[in-house]
């Protein structure tokens, strides 16, 4: 193989491995709009309040003589996943649940309050600096010629591709199989309906905004452990491409964004491997810009009937 | 109360869940290795206090609801003065607030009236989205950016062509305009919170090319050295450049750098003013009456022949230059712009601005303009609090008082009865 095409699959590689983390992300814009139709802006800080927890229980209890890593990755993954859903509840009760059903607008700007609130919050608990954290899981394989390009694919980002999808197969068999996922599809085609016919809708709400925010969780230990730091304004920037990222794949379908993650995590990869990096941000929104002109829908989404 | 006794309990422990592990304990970086570190026993008791308050307040929530009917509301319109008796006021009331912003400055110091110009900025900042946002009804979450174009227009055009400010401040205007138009005419389609997202991401990428088209824009050390507004060709310097005079040799007066200061104060109170006129003229046009129809219901006014697009592309295009006007207003006040003056929370700001005066009430827009600027600079020893009090009265704002503290209040009769 080339030089060129060995290090396309590179770059293949990390985008795959940056995608599935928006796609997790994507989730809960995604879920949390096909029932309620708001965008809740606030869902990249429940992601970075993961990242935060999970560090905080990783190097917690490392301090108490917890060695064994398998058991701490797992408890920081638990730690940060009830935090975070914690979260999402709370915010749904406190900000959101007391404006539905009102104009579009305020539930939004509440939203954006919402985020900028908990940046904030997170800001002055812990400091604004960047914390660095060593890896904790290094290696992995390296194959290609030596002489020309060696594509590396890291432990860390098996790990990643095994998470998200064994969370994304989860969720699938959840809203499919379950119960409550029956209830959660019955809210998302008609709330009105699905009230009258005896499901508590409020408690369906708050279990969406539970759900995607312990993906968002997942999402950040994975990508706080991948990058290795953090910062409380991390959440700003992956909500925005989480959201992109949803409304490509059509915002409301849960395939769409995973979907959407992927595409829009490769796009970047692909866009930093030949322009200067600065310029991949650029690239996102450009797509997104893009995407709503030309299929508003996005690519798995259905069109909306405007009825009067 | 045996009943809200469940309820109370599982308020207060996801309150102690959101606070314990985040505030509780805290990460401490040093030098390569990350450590925690438990929270002081202040902060413990903080977190107790927050847990105690949730769980009493859930578990009182009733009682508290009862004592709260009883209380008396104060009927406060017997105190303001009659509509008729106001109205006739009203031409001398303007005159008096427009007379006393021109003396004022001339009896305080100079860093009040710097911080007054700032607030100008801000009131012409949002009384220009509060076309978009108020009147038309479409949520902007990128403002900034066309406030970026104003004062990056202002700087390239002064620095590379050496054009002064009051050339191109209508040549801000204008750009700023063409972009909102540009940006506007493919989006406008979308639904609200599509906007919304779209707008948000048209500031990011003005912000990033600025940031890194660094052989024009200087990047992040953004542009320095930018002229100053001139009197009619006199200047506000020390010494006069070549062939030009300056304002103090002129009228043969001593050199004060406090005649700067108060010129670039008079040209924002006048800039605003016109913002004011021009903004109050449109609102009485049938253009301002088919911004607002179109928020209302915008099917309502597609079967009246009302076309979407055209009006919204209006309001976002108007909306924009006045953001272009205040941008070179701001780089001719810095002397020096950077990417960092126009990040996202500067659009946020903006916003709340809107949103806490009321949407559509330009009187609310201006005081909440002079709240949200004279506030931090008072509360000072606060200012590490200052984002997070401002994200906290955002969602507690649209939770009490979605209309604004000052709503907009249209020409409407009543029928007297009695």
């Amino acid at each position: 193989m080339t030089e060129t095409s060995l290090y396309v699959l590179q770059q293949l590689i990390n985008g795959l491995t940056i995608g599935s983390t928006y796609a997790l992300i994507a989730i809960g814009y995604t879920m949390v709009y096909g029932i309620i139709g708001m965008i809740n802006f606030a869902h990249g800080e429940v992601y970075m309040i993961g990242t935060y927890t999970a560090f905080i229980t990783i190097i917690g209890l490392f301090t108490m003589g917890v060695s064994s890593l398998p058991v701490v990755l797992l408890l920081a993954l638990m730690t940060a996943i009830i935090i975070s859903s914690t979260y999402g509840y709370a915010i749904e009760r406190v900000a959101y649940r007391p404006l539905r059903g009102g104009p579009r607008l305020i539930p939004l700007i509440t939203a954006i309050g919402m985020s900028i609130f908990l940046q904030n919050y997170i800001r002055l608990a812990q400091g604004s600096r960047d914390l660095a954290m060593p890896a904790l899981i290094s290696g992995g394989i390296e194959f290609g010629d030596p002489d020309v390009f060696e594509v590396s694919l890291s432990w860390m980002q098996l790990i990643i591709w095994g998470v998200t999808l064994a969370s994304m197969t989860a969720l699938a068999l959840f809203i499919s199989r379950s119960r409550l996922g029956r209830a959660c599809r019955a809210c998302a085609q008609d709330l009105k309906m699905a009230n009258l016919l005896g499901i508590d809708t409020n408690r369906i709400i708050a279990l969406t905004f539970v759900i995607g925010a312990a993906l968002a969780a997942i999402a950040g230990v994975m990508l706080g452990l991948y990058y290795g730091t953090i910062n409380p304004y991390i959440g700003f920037m992956a909500g925005l491409k989480a959201f992109t990222a949803a409304v490509l794949g059509g915002i409301g379908s849960i395939p769409g964004a995973m979907l959407g993650g992927l595409i829009l995590g490769i796009t970047e990869a692909m866009t930093a491997a030949f322009f200067p990096s600065e310029y991949k941000d650029v690239v996102a929104f450009s797509l997104l810009v893009l995407i709503l002109l030309f299929r508003p829908t996005g690519l798995l989404g259905k069109p909306e009937v405007e009825k009067v | 109360m045996h009943r809200a006794i469940f309820p109370a309990l599982f308020a207060a422990g996801v309150t102690f869940l959101l606070t314990c592990l985040v505030v509780g304990i805290r990460l401490e970086q040093e030098g390569a290795s990350l450590t925690v570190v438990g929270a002081d026993a202040e902060t413990w008791g903080w977190i107790a206090f927050a847990v105690i308050g949730v769980f009493l307040v859930q578990l009182l929530q009733q009682p508290l609801q009862r004592l709260r009917q009883r209380l008396p509301t104060a009927d406060i319109t017997g105190l303001l003065p009659n509509e008729m008796l106001l109205h006739r006021l009203k031409p001398w009331l303007i005159a008096l607030v427009v007379s006393g912003l021109l003396v004022w400055p001339f009896m305080v110091s100079r860093g009040a009236v710097d911080l007054a110009t700032l607030t100008l900025i801000y009131v012409m900042l949002g009384l220009g989205l509060n076309i978009v946002v108020g009147f038309a009804g479409l949520l902007d979450l990128g403002y900034v950016a066309f406030y970026a174009v104003g004062a990056y227009t202002y700087a390239l055009l002064s620095e590379y062509y050496g054009l002064s400010f009051w050339m191109s401040l209508p040549l801000a205007g204008l750009l700023a305009a063409v972009f909102g138009c540009l940006l506007g005419f493919p989006v406008l389609r979308l639904r609200g919170d599509y906007l919304a997202i779209v707008t948000l991401g048209f500031g990011e990428i003005i912000r990033i090319l600025l940031n890194n088209w660094t052989s024009l824009t200087g990047g992040p050390n953004g542009i320095g050295g930018i002229d100053k507004p001139s009197l009619f060709g006199l200047e506000f310097s020390r010494r006069a450049s070549e062939g030009s005079q300056t304002f103090h040799e002129f009228f043969d007066i001593d050199y004060s750098s406090g005649h700067k200061v108060i010129f670039l104060y008079l040209v924002a109170v006048l800039l605003v003013l016109l913002t004011i006129y021009i903004i109050n003229r449109i609102q009485r046009m049938p253009l301002g009456r088919a911004w607002e129809a179109l928020r209302e219901d915008e099917i309502a006014c597609r079967s009246l022949g009302l076309n979407p697009t055209v009006i919204k592309l209006s309001a976002f295009t108007l909306g924009a230059s006045f953001a272009g006007f205040a941008g070179c207003f701001f780089a001719a006040r810095q002397g020096f712009i950077s990417p960092e003056s126009f990040t996202f929370i500067e659009s946020a700001i903006i916003l709340a601005i809107v949103v806490l005066g009321g949407m559509g009430s330009q009187m609310g827009v201006i005081c909440a303009a002079i709240a949200m600027t004279i506030l931090p600079e008072l509360a000072r020893e606060f200012q590490e609090y200052r984002m997070l009090m401002f994200g906290g009265v955002m969602v507690l704002m649209m939770l009490w008082r979605p209309q604004g503290l000052l709503p907009m209040k249209r020409p409407h009769l009543e029928l007297k009865t009695s």
